[in-house]
C-alpha cells in the first residue's frame, strides 16, 4: 500500500511539473492540475455520451475531470489530442486504425484483436489505447425500405448496378476517406451521382434520407434511427468497414493505475446492446446525457 | 425548458461563464487597440480611409474562418479561447478604430482652438477635451461591438469552444429544441444586459449629455 | 498560407457542384434573397415610423435587438421547428438583415432638413409627392449605407448555411474543417471577404447611380 501511494506522489509530481511547463500562457485556461483529466469528444451524440460516462467513472474514483464534448470531426480531435487541449477520448478501433494509416489498412485485418494489433503500432507517440470494449459502432451505408426493395438491395456488392442513379450524403468527411467513399470506389466498385455532405450520423443526414433527398446514407449502426424508421443498413461482405470497438484513447502522461481501473471498469460493461439502448434514450427520449451516462454506471455497478 | 434547466444547471452555467469571458475579455482589448488607431486616423487624416478600409475588409471575414486559421497563424492549440478572444479582438477593432476617429473628428474645431488657446497641449488637449466630447460616439461603438460579439461567441461551437453556442450544437445534433432555445434566450439577455450597463455607464460619465 | 486549393482550376469547373463557382452562386442567392425579403419587411416599417415619428422606440433600438441574436442558434432553432431546407436559412439571415435596414431608413426619414420638406409642402405637393419627390431621394444615401452595412454582414454570415447542410460558401470551411484540409478553409475565407468586398462595390455604384447629384457631397 505504502508503495503505491508513493508511486502514486511521484506520478503527481511529474505531473504537476509538466503541467506547469507545458503552458506558459497567461490567456489560456489554468493549467491542468495534477491528476486532471480533460476528456474529449466527437461531434455526434454517441461520442458525447461515451465521453460523460468516461468522465463519471473518473470522477467515481475520485479524478478531477475537465469536459471538452463535441470538438469535431477525428481529424480535428486528434490534432486536439496530440497538442495536449485533450486527454482522453473515446474511439472506434478500426475508423481510428484507418486514419493513421496514410497507405491503407493491411489486407486482412478486420476482427477486433487484429485490428487492435495493428493500431497500437500506429499510434502517435505519447498516446496509448487501453482495453477495448465487446461494443461496436459500424460505419453502415443505409437505405430506405423503399429503395432497398426497389432495387433488391442487401448487400453493398448489390448497389454497385444502381449507384450512379442515387444520391449518398453522410458528414463531409466520409466523402474523402478510405473507409468511406474512396474504399467504396475501390473495393467495391461504387461511384455515387453525388455526395452530399451533411452531418456525421445526426439529424440532417436522417431527415435527408426519410425524405428522399439522399437514397443512401452514412449512419452508425447503434443509430436508433434505423430501427425507428425501418431503415435497412447494407451488409459489407468484403469488409471495408473495419471492426469498430469501442476503446479509450489516453495520452500517456493523463494514464495511472487509477485511470486505466475506471475505464476498463467502463469498458468490461459496454456492449453493443446496450449502448444502443441508452442512446436510445438519448437520441429517441431525449434524456439528458449526464443523467444516460449515470444511469449506465449505477445500474452496471460502477 | 425547465426541466431542462434543473437538469442542466451546471453546463448551462458553465457556458454561460465561457460565453462571458470570450466574448468581453476581446471587448477591452479591442477597446485598448482601438484608441491609438483611430486617434492616428485623425492625426493623419490622409491615413482615414485606407483604415476604414482594411476595417471593412478584416470585418466581412467569416468569423468561422478566423477561429480556424488562428490557431495555424498564432500556433495555439486547435481549442485554445485564445483564438476566439483574438478573432473578436480584431472584429471589435476593426469596429471600434473606425468610431474612435469618426467621434474625434466630431469634435467642433472652435472647441479644439479654445483648448489650444487656453494653453492645452496636444496630448492634454486630447485627454480632458478632445476624449470626453466624442465619448458618446464612442460608447455608442462600444455597444455596437459588445452585442455582436456576445452573439459571434457561439459559431465557436462549431469548433468545439463556444459558450451557449454548445447548447446550440448539442440541441441541434439531437433534434431536441430546448437547449437551443434556452442558449438564445440566455445569449440574448447577456446582451441586453451588457448593452444596458453600457448605457448607464455612459449616463454617468457624460453628464452633460443630458442637459442639453 | 497554402492557396493550392484555390487555385486548382479543377475547384473552379462551373459545372461540378461544389466547385468554387456554383457555391458564390448559391452563396449569393441566399444573400440576395434575404436582403430582399428583409427591405421588403424593413423599409416601409423604417419610412412609416421615420415619415410619422410614432414607434420611434423600436426602431432605436430594432437595431441592437437585432444584433443580439445569435445567427447560429436561430437557424439552429429553425430547423428543428421546420425541417432542413432553405426556408430556416433564410429565415435566420432575413432576421440578421432587418435591423440594420429598418434603422438607416428610420434615421434618413428623421434627419431629414424640415425646411425642405416644409418648403414642398408650401409648393403644394401631394403628401404623396413630398414623400416620394422630396424625403426619399433625401433619404437615399443614409439608408444606402444601412443596406451596405445589412449585405456587408449577411455575405459573411451566409456561410452558416452549410452548417445545416446547406450550400454556400460555408461549405468550404465545415468540409475543409471536417477534413482537416486549411487550404480549402482558406480559400472560403479569402472568396467570402473578396465577394463581400465586390458587394459593397456594386451597391456603392448603385448608390452613385440612384442618389440625386443635388445631394453629393452630403452624405
Amino acid at each position: 500500500m505504502k508503495r503505491i501511494t508513493a508511486a502514486f506522489a511521484g506520478l503527481a509530481m511529474s505531473l504537476s511539473l509538466t503541467a506547469c511547463g507545458a503552458d506558459s500562457d497567461p490567456l489560456a485556461e489554468a493549467p491542468a492540475a495534477a491528476g486532471t483529466v480533460t476528456v474529449g469528444s466527437a461531434n455526434f451524440p454517441e461520442s458525447q455520451l461515451l465521453g460523460e460516462i468516461y468522465a463519471q467513472a473518473l470522477e467515481a474514483k475520485g479524478v478531477t475531470v475537465t469536459r471538452k464534448f463535441n470538438i469535431g470531426a477525428r481529424e480535428v480531435y486528434l490534432k486536439a489530442l496530440q497538442d495536449g487541449s485533450i486527454s482522453l477520448l473515446p474511439e472506434y478501433n478500426g475508423a481510428l486504425l484507418a486514419a493513421l494509416s496514410p497507405n491503407g489498412v493491411p489486407a486482412g485485418v478486420s476482427s477486433p484483436d487484429a485490428v487492435l494489433a495493428e493500431l497500437k503500432k500506429v499510434l502517435p507517440a505519447g498516446t496509448e489505447v487501453l482495453t477495448q470494449s465487446a461494443a461496436e459502432d459500424k460505419d453502415t451505408l443505409t437505405v430506405s425500405a423503399e429503395t432497398a426493395a426497389k432495387h433488391n438491395l442487401k448487400t453493398l456488392d448489390d448497389l454497385k448496378a444502381v449507384a450512379p442513379t442515387l444520391v449518398a450524403g453522410g458528414g463531409p468527411e466520409f466523402s474523402e476517406r478510405q473507409q468511406g467513399l474512396k474504399g467504396l470506389k475501390e473495393v467495391y466498385g461504387v461511384e455515387f451521382k453525388e455526395y452530399k455532405s451533411l452531418d456525421p450520423g445526426g439529424p440532417l443526414t436522417v431527415g435527408a434520407l426519410k425524405d428522399g433527398t439522399i437514397q443512401v446514407a452514412n449512419l452508425f449502426s447503434t443509430d436508433s434511427s434505423i430501427v425507428t424508421n425501418k431503415f435497412v443498413p447494407l451488409e459489407d461482405p468484403k469488409n471495408l468497414f473495419l471492426s469498430e470497438n469501442i476503446i479509450p484513447l489516453i495520452r500517456t502522461e493523463a494514464n495511472n493505475a487509477t485511470v486505466t481501473g475506471a475505464l476498463d471498469g467502463v469498458s468490461g460493461k459496454l456492449t453493443t446492446e446496450n449502448l444502443t439502448s441508452y442512446l436510445a434514450q438519448v437520441q429517441v427520449d431525449k434524456k439528458d446525457i449526464a443523467v444516460v451516462a449515470k444511469a449506465f454506471l449505477s445500474e452496471n455497478g460502477l | 425548458m425547465i426541466e431542462y434547466l434543473r437538469n442542466n444547471h451546471v453546463i448551462v452555467w458553465q457556458a454561460l461563464q465561457e460565453h462571458l469571458y470570450l466574448a468581453l475579455l476581446p471587448v477591452l482589448l479591442g477597446f485598448v487597440i482601438a484608441l491609438p488607431l483611430g486617434y492616428l486616423a485623425v492625426r493623419f487624416p490622409r491615413l482615414y480611409h485606407p483604415l476604414t478600409n482594411v476595417y471593412g475588409i478584416l470585418y466581412s471575414i467569416p468569423s468561422l474562418a478566423l477561429f480556424v486559421f488562428l490557431p495555424v497563424i498564432l500556433g495555439t492549440k486547435v481549442l485554445s479561447p485564445i483564438n476566439i478572444v483574438v478573432a473578436l479582438t480584431i472584429y471589435t477593432v476593426a469596429l471600434l478604430a473606425r468610431t474612435v476617429a469618426d467621434g474625434l473628428r466630431s469634435v467642433d474645431a472652435v472647441v479644439v482652438q479654445a483648448a489650444t488657446a487656453m494653453g492645452y497641449r496636444r496630448t492634454r488637449r486630447l485627454i480632458s477635451v478632445e476624449l470626453p466630447i466624442a465619448l458618446p460616439v464612442i460608447l455608442a461603438g462600444l455597444r455596437v461591438a459588445t452585442v455582436s460579439n456576445i452573439s459571434l461567441v457561439s459559431v465557436g461551437s462549431l469548433i468545439g469552444i463556444g459558450g451557449l453556442g454548445q447548447l446550440f450544437t448539442r440541441g441541434f445534433q439531437l433534434f431536441y429544441m430546448e437547449p437551443i432555445l434556452i442558449g438564445v434566450i440566455l445569449s440574448v439577455l447577456l446582451a441586453a444586459i451588457a448593452d444596458l450597463i453600457i448605457v448607464l455607464v455612459q449616463r454617468a460619465i457624460t453628464p452633460w449629455t443630458r442637459v442639453a | 498560407m497554402n492557396l493550392s486549393y484555390l487555385f486548382d482550376p479543377a475547384h473552379w469547373d462551373l459545372g461540378v457542384t461544389g466547385s468554387i463557382p456554383e457555391l458564390i452562386l448559391s452563396h449569393l442567392g441566399y444573400v440576395a434573397l434575404a436582403l430582399l425579403i428583409g427591405a421588403v419587411i424593413a423599409l416601409p416599417v423604417g419610412l412609416y415610423i421615420g415619415h410619422t415619428g410614432k414607434g420611434s422606440f423600436i426602431a432605436i433600438n430594432a437595431g441592437n435587438a437585432g444584433r443580439s441574436l445569435p445567427t447560429l442558434g436561430l437557424l439552429m432553432l429553425m430547423v428543428t421547428l421546420l425541417g432542413l431546407g432553405l426556408l430556416p436559412v433564410l429565415i435566420a439571415l432575413t432576421v440578421l438583415v432587418i435591423p440594420p435596414i429598418l434603422t438607416s431608413s428610420y434615421a434618413g426619414m428623421r434627419n431629414l432638413d424640415h425646411r425642405v420638406v416644409d418648403a414642398a409642402r408650401g409648393m403644394g405637393m401631394h403628401p404623396w409627392e413630398v414623400l416620394t419627390k422630396v424625403e426619399l431621394p433625401m433619404a437615399l444615401p443614409v439608408m444606402m449605407s444601412g443596406f451596405r452595412n445589412a449585405a456587408l454582414q449577411v455575405v459573411a454570415t451566409a456561410t452558416v448555411a452549410a452548417s445545416v447542410g446547406l450550400g454556400g460558401l460555408g461549405r468550404l470551411l465545415i468540409d475543409g474543417l471536417a477534413v482537416n484540409d486549411y487550404s480549402r478553409v482558406l480559400a472560403g475565407a479569402i472568396v467570402v471577404a473578396v465577394l463581400a468586398v465586390l458587394v459593397d462595390l456594386f451597391l456603392a455604384l448603385i448608390q452613385r447611380w440612384i442618389v440625386s447629384p443635388g445631394l453629393k457631397g452630403l452624405s
